[in-house]
């Protein structure tokens, strides 16, 4: 008898792949790569992404070369930096012995240079257009040069204005044919008047610093030696503020994207950056250099600036945060009285007293020259985890990592201890004393000494 | 009429560039021309496509400024789009898993299936007739197209299964305790009779491991290439294979170590031991991390499926248990018939789970289902010889099994993921695009410290970060008692000036220590006898409490 079979029942489907859906037809397709998010294929996404920002912080540090170049050929120290705002390559530059250089920054030479002044170049600005700028000088002059598209200065001064004050800082307009200087005064010219039109005063001692605000172009901001900065209006007849804190300021920078927001570089070792709708309390307080801070520029998208310090260090800060986000300083490097910060936003320049001027880049690690699309991604993904991940402690630690001068690392760890020390003296006298008789007042404000109208 | 209609809507879908003449600035030259009602826009995906893909609840309501409720509104918006994307994309992954439905599916045979499989099915039901150096442990790669064979008397052989080519095949004149893959197809480790040994592809002994000895079953993380190896001594080692280093070595005081097991999701290593306890390590512990209570007997087989949430086990009590590994709960148990001991077990990466006895190996589905229980099998396959090793091989339906005769290669329909990431892992990698995995996954490897139980990095400790804040502002503001001390004389310079300040100084900064070290310590006598009392019932109320006025 013959064995019954029994045919069984099911519907089969097995998993089989064709080759040729996953792989590339010829050799000059990319590689097919299909996608799948399903979570348990991915084990460790979140742990693997973190060892990458690791990675990329690690590279960032790896790679933070910021010193470019020194321009080299001032035989005295520098006393002023000044930027065309229409030419990108081209920069000035005074020395103490009243010689003025225009550097072009692509070949990084000195293009041409004309013995100015007899004595020290006390202030330097440039017209918008880029065909002319103006300077002080010690000898009491004020004189205009002409310069030509390729940057060769003209030897002889297009314009000389003789007076009886020496005058310590000069501004241009932003677009009209105004210029301020400040001495004994703030002198508003303007056209070919041998005669300032306006002329201000308010107190006694003489102004070092004066800056017009880009985008509220008749503003202008003055900082005097009497721990005053001061606000006027050259449309007016008098100052419209004056901000009297406890140490004098030593240069002042508007924020080109916000009109009412200026940055004041004092000597107290920090940076103040102030809304001039309510001069009575800072908006915020830079700390970290240890010396006095000698200049201050902003960059041109408004949002960083940098700083010149008396500590030999540069400094460059978020113009939001309280202390600095990259700190630039060289073996020979001395201490450093002007900052510019280039108009692409790409470039410092800092000119210091061994009579240098530095280019630096903006940011320390970035890859100058052109990107490929995939570099520009990679270097995109890596920001943004960088970003992520950026509170975690050994990221922390290895970013915000600088390798400074024994000086600056010494005296840095002393000022914690002297603000420590003061601010445990302060809750200590709160302690003992009646609730309310020792009152909380913000470090924003303590340096302000008072507001005049 | 209807064409007419359907002509306007596509024209009404096109937006058009309508050149412009140059302004007088030398403005563009182009320009859009764009009705907000014609923008193309992308059809919403199905809600509960979305859903799926959710990665937990969104976080709601306002965070204490503005600002920060701003943010995290951002960051949730981010995470939509990540869920809908995914949704999206589901449509270009288009293989579909395996399915076998029948009435009494573990009746069918590998047969039944090979006749009515295609050709490439066909292939991949196969026996390798290796009677000499029998029995054989199997491990494939991750990406499932290699197959590495390791016999106990000593014969290793790797080779692509699917074209069938060989790379290589030795014989190691020793004894063979248990073979892995290392992170590619280029490496792998055989745990000998003594040490243990790292082959390439070309069967070239590379490395000898020599304080990896008598070593029974190896583990690799692929993510932390880290080789992971329980000895007959009660040695857990792990070794770092990029650099060559031992990261950790445990002593785990628990005799000998044959049943190991590795969670994928949290590279937690499982150990079973014969006391019927489940061990739980992590490299930065001297201690397990857990211990489970799983059986009354020893321990024969864990495994773990490939999400990291459940985990079987079965012991020599005749019962498999599926534990749940949130919870440390069991799930369900299964009771085997007398002489039917279940022995070796393996998840697939659709979670079918396979479980052998002796010659016979048994392939459940929905067995971590929580709503009913698999009463049969869904398929069933009985060997030649006993069953020592078998593993289902990562996006296939196949299922590897090593016996006393060789190997055999099976079909089991639905086991294996369909659709590959290539990035994660890719059946069909060229060589190049190994090399380049191979240097991504160096530079992505993951710190051996980062093993532990809690997977998530990005959670904060608060409370742990508001005492240790607490602590050290405490330290800080703290001021010692003042005590007048005068040092005593001392000769030959001793009492110089600055010798005594010194003194003096030193003296101090030690009462300041002993001071803190008090204060932390009286913190953690009270602790303890918070956490004591809260436990003792007499301090909860007095019985004189009765008497007291109510309401008062």
């Amino acid at each position: 008898m013959a064995a019954v079979v029994k045919k069984k029942q099911f519907s089969l489907k097995v998993l089989s792949r064709n080759p040729e859906n996953y792989k590339r037809e010829t050799k000059l397709d990319i590689h097919r790569a299909p996608i799948n998010p399903e979570g348990y294929l991915h084990p460790f996404a979140i742990d693997r992404e973190y060892q990458r920002a690791l990675n990329a912080t690690k590279l960032e540090r790896v790679f933070a070369k910021p010193f470019l170049c020194g321009l080299e050929g001032h035989r005295d120290g520098i006393e002023a930096l000044a930027k065309f705002p229409t030419r990108l390559s081209h920069v000035l530059s005074a020395a103490s012995d009243g010689e003025i250089r225009l550097w072009n920054l692509a070949t990084k030479r000195c293009v041409s240079s004309v013995l100015a002044h007899d004595g020290l170049v006390r202030g330097l600005c440039s017209h918008r257009s880029g065909n002319f700028f103006m300077s002080c000088g010690q000898d009491a002059n004020i004189k205009f040069w002409a310069c030509s598209e390729e940057g060769n200065i003209t030897q002889e001064p297009i314009r000389t204005i003789l007076n009886k004050q020496v005058y310590q800082g000069i501004d241009h307009h932003e677009h009209e044919d105004i210029f301020v200087t400040c001495g004994q005064s703030l002198d508003v010219w303007a056209g070919d008047r041998a005669q300032p039109f306006q002329s201000y005063t308010w107190g006694l001692d003489s102004m070092h610093h004066v800056k017009f605000n880009r985008i509220e172009t008749h503003l202008v901001a003055v900082a005097a030696d009497d721990r005053s900065i001061m606000l006027y209006d050259t449309r007016g007849g008098s100052g419209v503020q004056k901000l009297i804190m406890r140490m004098r300021s030593n240069a002042i920078s508007w924020n080109p994207m916000q009109a009412f927001v200026f940055t004041a570089a004092c000597d107290d070792y920090n940076l103040y950056t102030y809304d001039i709708r309510n001069l009575s309390i800072a908006s915020n307080k830079h700390e970290d250099h240890i010396g006095a801070v000698m200049d201050v520029d902003y960059a041109p998208t408004g949002k960083e600036f940098a700083t010149a310090g008396y500590d030999r260090a540069v400094r460059i800060f978020n113009a939001v945060e309280g202390h600095s986000r990259d700190v630039y300083t060289g073996k020979r490097m001395q201490r450093v009285n002007h900052i510019l910060w280039s108009m692409d936003n790409k470039y410092i320049l800092s000119g210091s007293d061994e009579m240098n001027i530095r280019l630096w880049k903006a940011k320390a690690s970035e890859k100058l020259g052109v990107l490929k699309p995939r570099e520009r991604t990679a270097f995109n993904t890596a920001e943004t985890l960088k970003k992520m991940f950026k509170d975690h402690p050994e990221i922390k630690r290895i970013s915000r990592h600088r390798h400074l001068p024994k000086l600056i690392h010494q005296q840095k760890a002393e000022l914690r201890e002297i603000k420590e020390s003061q601010k445990r003296k302060e809750s200590n006298r709160r302690f003992h004393s009646k609730p309310g008789s020792v009152p909380f007042i913000p470090d924003r404000k303590k340096q302000v000494v008072e507001v005049k109208e | 009429m209807e064409q007419q209609s359907k002509q306007t809507d596509s024209k009404m879908k096109i937006r058009y560039f309508k050149p412009k003449e140059p302004d007088s600035k030398g403005g563009g030259k182009f320009s859009f021309t764009r009705n907000p009602e014609n923008v193309i826009k992308e059809r919403p995906v199905p809600e509960h496509k979305v859903e799926k893909w959710r990665k937990g609840e969104a976080s709601w309501g306002r965070a204490r400024t503005s600002f920060h409720t701003r943010k995290i509104e951002a960051k949730e918006e981010i995470y939509e789009k990540v869920a809908e994307k995914s949704a999206r994309s589901e449509l270009l992954r288009t293989e579909e898993p395996g399915v076998l439905e029948g009435d009494k599916t573990f009746q069918i045979s590998q047969s039944d299936i090979k006749s009515q499989a295609d050709e490439s099915t066909q292939q991949k039901i196969f026996d390798l007739r290796l009677n000499q150096f029998g029995p054989y442990r199997i491990d494939y790669t991750r990406n499932g197209r290699h197959l590495l064979i390791g016999g106990a008397k000593g014969h290793v052989a790797a080779f692509d299964w699917q074209t069938k080519k060989l790379h290589c095949e030795i014989n190691v004149m020793e004894s063979v305790a248990d073979i892995k893959w290392l992170h590619q197809e280029t490496l792998f480790a055989v745990a000998q009779k003594k040490w243990v040994y790292v082959y390439d592809n070309q069967g070239i002994e590379l490395h000898c491991l020599k304080h990896l000895d008598s070593v029974l079953r190896l583990e690799f993380l692929p993510y932390h290439f880290l080789l992971c190896s329980s000895s007959n001594k009660g040695y857990l080692s792990y070794l770092d294979v990029s650099i060559g280093k031992e990261v950790s070595g445990i002593s785990t005081k628990q005799g000998r170590l044959d049943v190991m097991a590795l969670n994928s999701q949290s590279a937690v290593i499982h150990l079973g031991h014969p006391n019927g306890t489940v061990s739980l390590w992590t490299p930065s512990l001297k201690e397990p991390a857990a211990k489970i209570l799983c059986h009354t007997s020893g321990i024969r087989d864990i495994a773990i499926d490939p999400t990291g949430l459940y985990m079987a086990t079965t012991s020599l009590d005749r019962r498999l248990k599926i534990f749940d590994l949130r919870t440390f709960r069991e799930l369900s148990r299964y009771q085997y018939q007398f002489r039917q001991c279940p022995g070796l077990l393996d998840f697939s990466q659709k979670g079918l789970l396979a479980l052998n006895r002796d010659n016979v190996v048994e392939v459940y589905k929905d067995i971590t289902a929580t709503s009913h229980k698999p009463k049969k099998p869904y398929l069933f396959h009985p060997c030649d010889k006993l069953v020592t090793d078998f593993m289902f091989c990562p996006f296939e339906d196949v299922l590897g099994i090593g016996h006393g005769l060789g190997f055999s290669s099976i079909v089991i329909p639905g086991a294996g993921e369909p659709n590959y990431d290539a990035y994660e892992a890719n059946p069909f990698q060229s060589k190049s695009q190994r090399k380049q995995t191979e240097v991504r996954m160096l530079l992505d490897k993951v710190q051996p410290e980062m093993i532990t139980l809690q997977t998530s990095i990005i959670d904060v400790d608060v409370e742990t970060a508001k005492a240790r804040e607490e602590e050290r502002l405490k330290k800080k503001y703290l001021k010692p008692k003042k005590i007048d001390f005068t040092p005593r004389n001392k000769m030959k310079g001793g009492s110089s000036g600055a010798k005594i300040v010194q003194r003096k100084k030193g003296f101090q900064e030690q009462q300041t220590r002993t001071a803190i070290r008090n204060i932390v310590r009286n913190k953690q006598i009270d602790g303890k006898m918070d956490s004591r009392n809260k436990n003792r019932k007499g301090l909860q109320g007095s019985a004189l409490d009765r008497l007291k006025k109510k309401n008062v």
